[in-house]
């Protein structure tokens, strides 16, 4: 059971914002924790937790791929992986000679782009010669760079750097690695390095590997594709209908030039926290990390506002008849993370899918037996705009999608006509405190979590203060929230269906549902 | 900041005037990286009861919580084949199936009233028994752990439950192409019924029965087949006087349940190429696998660096060849792995747009020959054990890490100092030792080739490479009756 929902929750790649808090550590962590803005409108946190003699950081950057362009979806997650390629210091032979190389390549895609996206009398013959052109200028930019290749990540591993990597979702970018602690200093000229002369070398090939990772996470996985269809389908304006991954043909199309146009008006200071934690003194630590950081230019905000999703007001449904077994998705729109409701919000989720306790493994995998796994669960695709909060159960061989909805239905019905009941409510405020202290004890959730919520409340404590809220959730808030959201014209179902495989495709190696017609 | 006008030269402007040469060593060298400080992280009180449970107790006082593992000697690969899965149900009804006097439903309110857990689980060579609380509720969980390993009753309402997520997990097992490609490659390397990689059925897990999970837990979970590590806020003296007085008087089992458990069989398939159709996916999952060694193989630490400059991270050779100048993957690596007991799995991966899978394994092909014509160099060889030797202090960064190393070393009879062992281990290789093992245990002829993948959109068919094995992962149908019937489908 547990599998199944890390692996929904992986896909989806959401950012659940963990609102659950404890008032009585937040005093242990003022101690701890320095919170410092520098000049240029960077935040750096740094929490002393001197277990061991290493830390752990998040850079958190407030740009995700709800900020992609039009006809450039892909682009945030493209230039996070660019952040890898190294700087004019790290990486090349000669940054002079390379720079100069590196235009080159921009002009010649251009021009090759500009051929081929020609809607009358392309030239079929020029487009070759253009596309020649192209990869000419890649391998004569790549002579600057090859003996270098992956210079940075090499760096930071040969120093010891441990779980070195990023992520990319709809709301936010984060950098993040451990190193010992007698590295801080170079990791500070190494991190702020990165975003104060990055270059954008090896673009195109990482492009490739990108889409690689789309056909891994998308093409060929049928949850993948039911999830991007899913969440086409649910957001009609706001941009998180669009793939983080990317649309096939803007991964196709987009530039370097158009990933260093993301980079200059969205990786500004004032868009990104740092956040420190490990064995270090802040009197000590932030003076180095300020030296370093504050380096980078000052920049203005950029303008973030998107479009508000309207009510949605019917109900809507896609339906994927593919090779492989069925599964029942549904989600309702619900206000973004700073609603007063967030909390309440959160406690549903745990009630209906926490551990063997809850609604919905009761109801469909202990009594009715017509699921292997079912839950509900907030933030899809992401939450720091108005979201979605997600069903999902998967039907065990003989059993129908429709079985499912139907008794989640059920599920939600009594959510709505019944008060829960006074131990069920003690349980998940119970819980809530449990899981904040057990979120506590390593660097990189420490790092990650601080990040996060410096990031979103400006406030790094709102991560301690989110109990009083869930402490204060009644038993009338939930029925409240639960009619208020969970109507058939608020919802988008999303199912797969088994269907075989067409005609002469080896339809010996695909199994349908057991026990089904044969 | 000036901004270009045209996007086209952004590029260009943005980094005018932000040049800078560097003379001698790059900048980064010239930081200073002083001495880590002296680190001797807290290592756990080994006690020994008189029945031959053995405890690992370590104190963490940083959060006031309790956690503990018993691991349990004899796993799924002690299981005879006709009841594959026994363990996985078993690991299962263990906790949901409850104890003699409360049902695994009560056990779930009662834990989860207290934001505790007590789970069971079952592995290819042991089973366990954990908990996880809150300091304050440690008394209430304990018992409910203590309970469980020693009065059972794995109720027939819960094996049902278990019995069909297993049915439906089986039904599934084809949906993902990286899920086929680990099964199916294992089964290549081992044999496809040896119990490191055979994989339970409808009619195996049909036939498992309750009197099964009984005998199963009164043949294992004797005192002196179980390691119990403990870690959190407690005092060592009080909780050791508590375990004392919780587990003294159980007595001892049969001797050495488990002992030939790990006598190993394997029955490879002949190398060759091997192939999977899967007419839904656009990028296909290549694993070149072999036998690997053991942790024990004195090879093991130049393995382990060859590894890392290889297959491992950013640095290693696949990375930078196949990924990033070549673009093929996204995903791509691999090495000569090592297991505790039993040789493990040689494997090099790569996955790839169906039209670059010849290509592709080509690449690799020209890696491995590689290896013999351009050895790993001294550069390479140098940043591979500093990568390993550098973030050696996050093996044991927290006091649960180190317990966990020790109840391995434990579990598989290796010196308790087996860490500091690895470390001197590292330190001692050579660039001969890596050109050694690499030449000892990388063949390319003897690896089966594993491709799951779109076959018609393969940009040379698979038989260009050499004679190719088409592999059936068809299903086994269930058993008359088994699954519930389905109506029509679309």
């Amino acid at each position: 059971m547990k599998v199944r929902l890390t692996s929904i929750q992986t896909i989806v790649a959401c950012f659940v914002l963990c609102s659950l808090g404890l008032g009585q550590d937040l005093a242990s962590f003022e101690k701890r924790t320095t919170v410092k803005k520098l000049a240029n409108g960077l935040t750096i946190i740094i929490c002393e937790r001197p277990e061991a003699p290493v830390f752990s950081f998040f850079t958190h950057v407030d740009a995700g791929s709800v900020q992609d362009p039009m006809g450039k979806t892909g682009l945030a997650h493209m230039f996070e992986h660019m952040a890898f390629k190294g700087t004019d210091t790290i990486g090349t032979r000669d940054y002079a000679g390379e720079k100069v190389a590196l235009a080159k390549v921009e002009e010649a895609y251009a021009a090759y782009i500009a051929e081929r996206d020609k809607p009358v009398d392309r030239d079929e013959q020029k487009l070759k010669q253009l596309e020649q052109s192209w990869k000419d200028a890649i391998a004569a930019a790549d002579k600057f760079s090859a003996p270098y290749n992956n210079e940075f990540g090499k760096i930071v591993e040969g120093e010891g750097g441990e779980g070195m990597n990023a992520e990319t979702s709809y709301d936010e970018t984060e950098y993040f690695y451990s190193f010992p602690i007698n590295r801080l200093e170079l990791w500070a000229y190494l991190e702020s390095e990165r975003f104060l002369h990055p270059v954008l070398r090896q673009f195109y090939k990482e492009r490739n590997v990108v889409i690689e990772e789309r056909r891994m996470r998308v093409d060929s996985n049928p949850i993948g594709r039911l999830l991007e269809q899913f969440t086409e389908e649910a957001f009609a304006a706001h941009p998180y209908h669009r793939p983080t991954i990317g649309w096939i043909s803007d991964l196709n199309s987009f530039s370097a030039a158009d990933a260093q146009n993301f980079f200059d008006k969205y990786y500004v200071p004032s868009n990104m926290v740092v956040a420190v934690v490990g064995d270090l003194k802040a009197s000590e630590a932030m003076p180095i990390v300020e030296k370093y950081f504050s380096r980078i230019p000052t920049r203005p905000k950029p303008d973030t506002a998107t479009t508000t999703e309207p009510a949605q007001n019917s109900e809507r449904t896609v339906v994927l008849h593919q090779q492989s077994q069925p599964l029942y998705l549904e989600g309702y729109h619900r206000p973004d993370y700073r609603s007063p409701d967030d909390q309440v919000y959160d406690a549903i989720a745990d009630l209906m899918s926490n551990g063997r306790t809850s609604r919905l493994y009761r109801a469909l995998v202990r009594d009715k037996q017509i699921a292997s796994d079912a839950a509900g669960f907030t933030g899809l695709p992401g939450n720091k705009y108005p979201h979605l909060f997600a069903f999902y159960a998967f039907p065990i061989p003989g059993h129908k999608p429709q079985e499912m909805a139907d008794a989640i239905h059920a599920e939600i019905e009594r959510l709505k006509k019944e008060d829960i009941s006074d131990e069920e409510l003690k349980m998940i405020k119970t819980r809530a405190k449990a899981n904040l202290i057990r979120s506590l004890g390593s660097n990189e959730g420490l790092a990650s979590e601080l990040g996060l919520y410096q990031a979103r409340y400006d406030d790094w404590r709102e991560l301690f203060r989110s109990v009083d809220r869930i402490e204060k959730v009644t038993k009338a808030d939930i029925r409240r929230v639960a009619n208020q959201t969970f109507v058939p014209d608020n919802r988008t179902v999303g199912i797969i269906e088994f269907a075989p495989p067409p005609p002469g495709e080896h339809p010996e190696l695909v199994t349908p549902p057991q026990g089904g017609g044969q | 900041m000036k901004r270009a006008l045209f996007s086209l030269f952004a590029l260009v402007l943005f980094f005018s005037g932000n040049v800078q040469l560097w003379a001698q060593a790059p900048a980064w060298q010239q930081i200073p990286v002083p001495k880590l400080p002296a680190f001797h992280p807290p290592q756990p009180k080994r006690v020994e009861l008189p029945n031959g449970m053995v405890v690992f107790l370590q104190e963490d006082h940083e959060l006031p919580t309790i956690d503990g593992t018993a691991r349990i000697r004899g796993g799924g690969r002690s299981v005879p084949a006709n009841k594959t899965g026994l363990t996985d149900i078993y690991g299962e009804v263990w906790r949901t199936g409850g104890t003699k006097t409360q049902t695994g439903d009560q056990l779930d309110d009662y834990l989860e009233q207290r934001a505790a857990k007590v789970e069971t689980g079952g592995g290819v060579d042991s089973t366990s028994v954990s908990w996880s609380c809150l300091k304050e509720d440690f008394d209430d969980v304990f018992r409910v752990f203590e309970d469980l390993l020693k009065n059972p009753e794995f109720r027939a309402d819960k094996i049902d439950i278990a019995q069909k997520g297993m049915y439906d997990g089986i039904s599934r097992r084809n949906d993902d192409p990286g899920q086929i490609a680990g099964r199916e490659a294992a089964k290549l390397v081992y044999g496809a019924n040896n119990p490191y990689a055979r994989v339970a059925e409808y009619a195996t897990v049909a036939a498992i029965t309750r009197q099964d999970l009984v005998e199963w837990h009164g043949k294992y979970v004797h005192p002196n087949n179980i390691i119990l590590g403990v870690v959190g806020d407690f005092d060592s003296a009080k909780m050791e006087a508590r375990l004392r007085e919780a587990f003294a008087s159980w007595p001892r089992g049969p001797k050495d349940q488990a002992a030939n458990d790990s006598e190993f069989k394997p029955d490879p398939a002949k190398p060759g190429y091997f192939q999977v159709d899967k007419t839904d996916v656009n990028q296909s999952n290549i694993q070149m696998v072999a036998l690997g060694i053991t942790r024990k193989n004195p090879d093991y630490f130049a393995a382990s660096v060859f590894n890392e400059a290889f297959g491992g991270g950013f640095s290693s050779r696949l990375f930078n060849d196949i990924r990033t100048t070549k673009g093929l993957a996204y995903g791509v690596g691999g090495g000569i792995g090592a297991s505790w007991d039993h040789p493990g799995m040689l494997r090099l991966m790569v996955s790839t747009k169906s039209k670059t899978t010849i290509e592709s394994i080509r690449a690799i092909d020209e890696e491995i020959a590689d290896l013999a014509t351009r050895p790993i160099n001294d550069e390479e060889i140098k940043r591979a054990k500093d990568a390993i030797l550098n973030s050696f202090v996050f093996r044991f960064d927290s006091p649960e890490k180190v317990l966990q190393e020790k109840m391995a070393y434990e579990f598989y009879g290796y010196p308790l100092d087996f860490l500091e062992k690895f470390q001197e281990g590292i330190e001692g290789v050579t660039k001969e030792d890596v050109a050694r093992v690499a030449a000892k245990y990388i063949h390319r002829e003897q690896m089966a080739v594993l491709v799951v993948g779109n076959v018609n959109e393969f940009d040379k068919p698979l038989s260009s490479l050499g004679t190719v094995n088409k592999l059936d992962i068809a299903i086994p149908a269930p058993p008359p009756g088994l699954v519930p019937e389905q109506g029509e489908h679309p």
